[in-house]
């Protein structure tokens, strides 16, 4: 039995095999393209008020699955060292970045109208939107050097 | 990845931190105040003072020959006083009912600091020592006029969020948030049980920002005067939500038609003709989240069909960068306030003083009952303001009167809203954090 238990490979934090971290990739990385695009429409639209609600929601969501996200990689680091790689490191050093740039964009999204948005709102959406689809990019990358779960 | 980093937060000083507001809010009284450049902090300043009531003994500070004694204690979120020809005070226990739709993420967090600062301490309730939510007229008789009522009764209750309370022709009207009623009245009753009547309805509604609606009477007697402020701080709830918001309606208490008077108010408390005239006083909540010295609350007369900026400039032509579209014909119409009192005060009481037993420079001043801001974090206002008058004209800086409402530890004792004068002459303050009215006389 102890033999057993020692040869069992371990994994990504996951259910049955599927590790959550990339069900929960593509959620920040969606949010903060949502927040991108809808902040092209309240431009766009010149402060239709709707698409500045939307932005606000989605970097709320966005920063709340990344958090969680975020949380799951440093686990999944701990585990595996194949993951202690520079793709992963990179992958999370972005995750963290982009937060951080998309929480100061929350913040700036909590004004009252147009200076929600224009100009800094905007920079900092297309800034957050850089840095998380390289993370993501980067975190592929390191699902080829896991053990037993190579797609 | 660093350089990014670095990038990001090059742009930092964009979202953030601004021009200097670093002026003293003596620089923003009186017709002329400093008005720096706009600040739009990355997280908007929050300042509000924990709530912890009078304790036996305390009360507020007046200056020297004045005495302040509460009238009534125990009161419910007493926001607002009327005293009558006869002597009978009455007192408007009230607050705003359930919370505003959530648009944004932004918006309970913001609730909660407005519940804060608006006497509840945070998402309790403040049940006054006659229990039941506070949505009624009490009536306090002090017939001997020692300050001392010797009755105290509910006069009307069951209302919806009333504020403003006047009395003409043998009725009491009364506008609650969402419409203006009309009671039969007689000076000396105690009670009142017949229906109410609807003269006509005021903007309600779900998000129903600024509730308060003030009401006055023309020195004629012909016309009613309401405020009713804007329903969002720079009309993020977009325009529709503004329709005849921001603006005193003046009503016929007959027919119940309306007109707006004056527009581009963006809370307008504290309606008061100046004795003896035919001109209306008002004291105006400005916008927020500007930065802690901008923009400054302030006193005005109104004039019949003007504009005052909101929300798409102040003072005159400064231009908000924040509502859409913007429109420079508005902004060219806009005309600037009497006479500024320093921002965010939360300015919602105005009384000329029209009694004698004051000292000579009262008459004819303005009291003015300042709530106390929460979008600085020095706290400023938290205190009743007397401005001397000369000529129908307000002259000079405002002078402290009723202080004391922030104790040593920086804690509220009490916050004013509502003032009035009482047939003694004595001032009147509805203070809806302390739960008191207090009374301040002079002499002995």
């Amino acid at each position: 039995m102890a033999d057993t238990f020692a040869e069992r490979p371990v994994r990504r934090v996951g259910i049955a095999r599927h590790p959550i971290s990339s069900i929960l990739l593509p959620v920040p990385i969606v949010c903060f393209i949502g927040a991108l695009l809808t902040d092209f429409a309240y431009e766009g639209s010149g402060g239709n008020l709707l698409w500045v609600n939307f932005s606000s929601w989605l970097l709320a969501a966005g920063l709340l699955f990344g958090a969680i996200t975020g949380i799951l990689m440093l686990i999944d680091f701990a585990r595996l060292k194949q993951l202690r790689i520079a793709q992963g490191w990179g992958a999370f050093g972005l995750l963290v970045a982009a937060w951080i740039v998309e929480l100061i964009n929350a913040f700036v999204h909590a004004r009252d109208g147009w200076t929600a948005v224009d100009p800094a709102g905007l920079i900092l959406s297309i800034i957050g939107v850089v840095l998380i689809l390289i993370y993501g990019w980067l975190w592929h990358e390191t699902r080829y050097d896991e053990t037993g779960d190579r797609p | 990845m660093n350089r990014i980093l670095l990038a990001s937060l090059a742009l930092l000083p964009l979202a953030g931190c601004g021009p200097s507001q670093d002026i003293d809010p003596s620089q923003q009284v009186g017709p002329n105040p400093v008005l720096p450049q706009p600040r739009e902090d990355l997280i908007a300043a929050v300042g509000v003072a924990d709530n912890v009531g009078w304790k036996n003994g305390q009360t507020p500070t007046v200056p020297t020959g004045f005495r302040i004694a509460a009238m009534a204690t125990g009161l419910s979120n007493p926001r607002n006083v009327l005293a009558l020809p006869n002597g009978d005070v009455l007192v408007v226990e009230t607050q705003r009912v359930g919370s505003e739709p959530i648009d944004r993420p932004k918006d309970p967090v913001r609730d909660f600091i407005m519940s804060m600062a608006h006497g509840g301490g945070g998402s309790k309730e403040t049940a006054g020592a006659s229990g039941g939510p506070p949505q009624r007229i009490i009536l306090l008789r002090d017939a001997d006029g020692d300050g001392k009522p010797e009755l105290r009764t509910v006069l009307l209750d069951h209302l919806n969020s009333p504020f403003g309370i006047a009395v003409l022709n043998g009725e009491l009207y009364v506008a609650d948030t969402d419409a203006i009623l009309r009671f039969p009245f007689t000076p000396g009753q105690t009670r009142i049980t017949a229906p109410g009547e609807k003269v006509i309805d005021l903007p309600g509604g779900l998000i129903d920002h600024h509730w308060t609606k003030s009401l006055t009477v023309s020195p004629d007697g012909s016309k009613l005067f309401v405020g009713v402020g804007s329903n969002s701080n720079i009309q993020e709830r977009g325009p529709e939500a503004e329709t005849n918001r921001a603006a005193i309606w003046e009503v016929d208490p007959k027919t119940g038609a309306y007109r707006v008077f004056a527009s581009g108010l963006r809370n307008p408390n504290g309606l008061t003709f100046y004795p003896g005239s035919n001109t209306l006083w008002t004291v105006v909540n400005e916008r927020d989240e500007l930065g802690p010295n901008l923009v400054p609350d302030y006193m005005t007369s109104v004039r019949d069909g003007a504009f005052y900026g909101w929300p798409w400039s102040y003072y005159g032509q400064h231009v908000d960068p924040r509502p859409r579209p913007q429109r420079p014909d508005m902004v060219a119409k806009a005309i600037p306030p009497d006479y500024a009192l320093s921002s965010h005060v939360a300015a919602l009481g105005l009384a000329f003083y029209t009694g004698a037993s004051f000292p000579g420079l009262f008459r004819g001043g303005a009291f003015v009952g300042e709530h106390g801001s929460w979008n600085r974090t020095e706290l400023n206002g938290y205190k009743v303001v007397f401005i001397r008058f000369a000529g129908g004209r307000p002259v000079g800086k405002p002078m402290t009167f009723v202080n004391g409402f922030i104790g040593p530890d920086g804690k509220a004792r009490g916050r004013p809203v509502g003032v009035a004068i009482d047939r003694t002459g004595a001032l009147i303050v509805a203070d809806d954090v302390g739960n008191t009215v207090w009374r301040v006389s002079y002499g002995r």
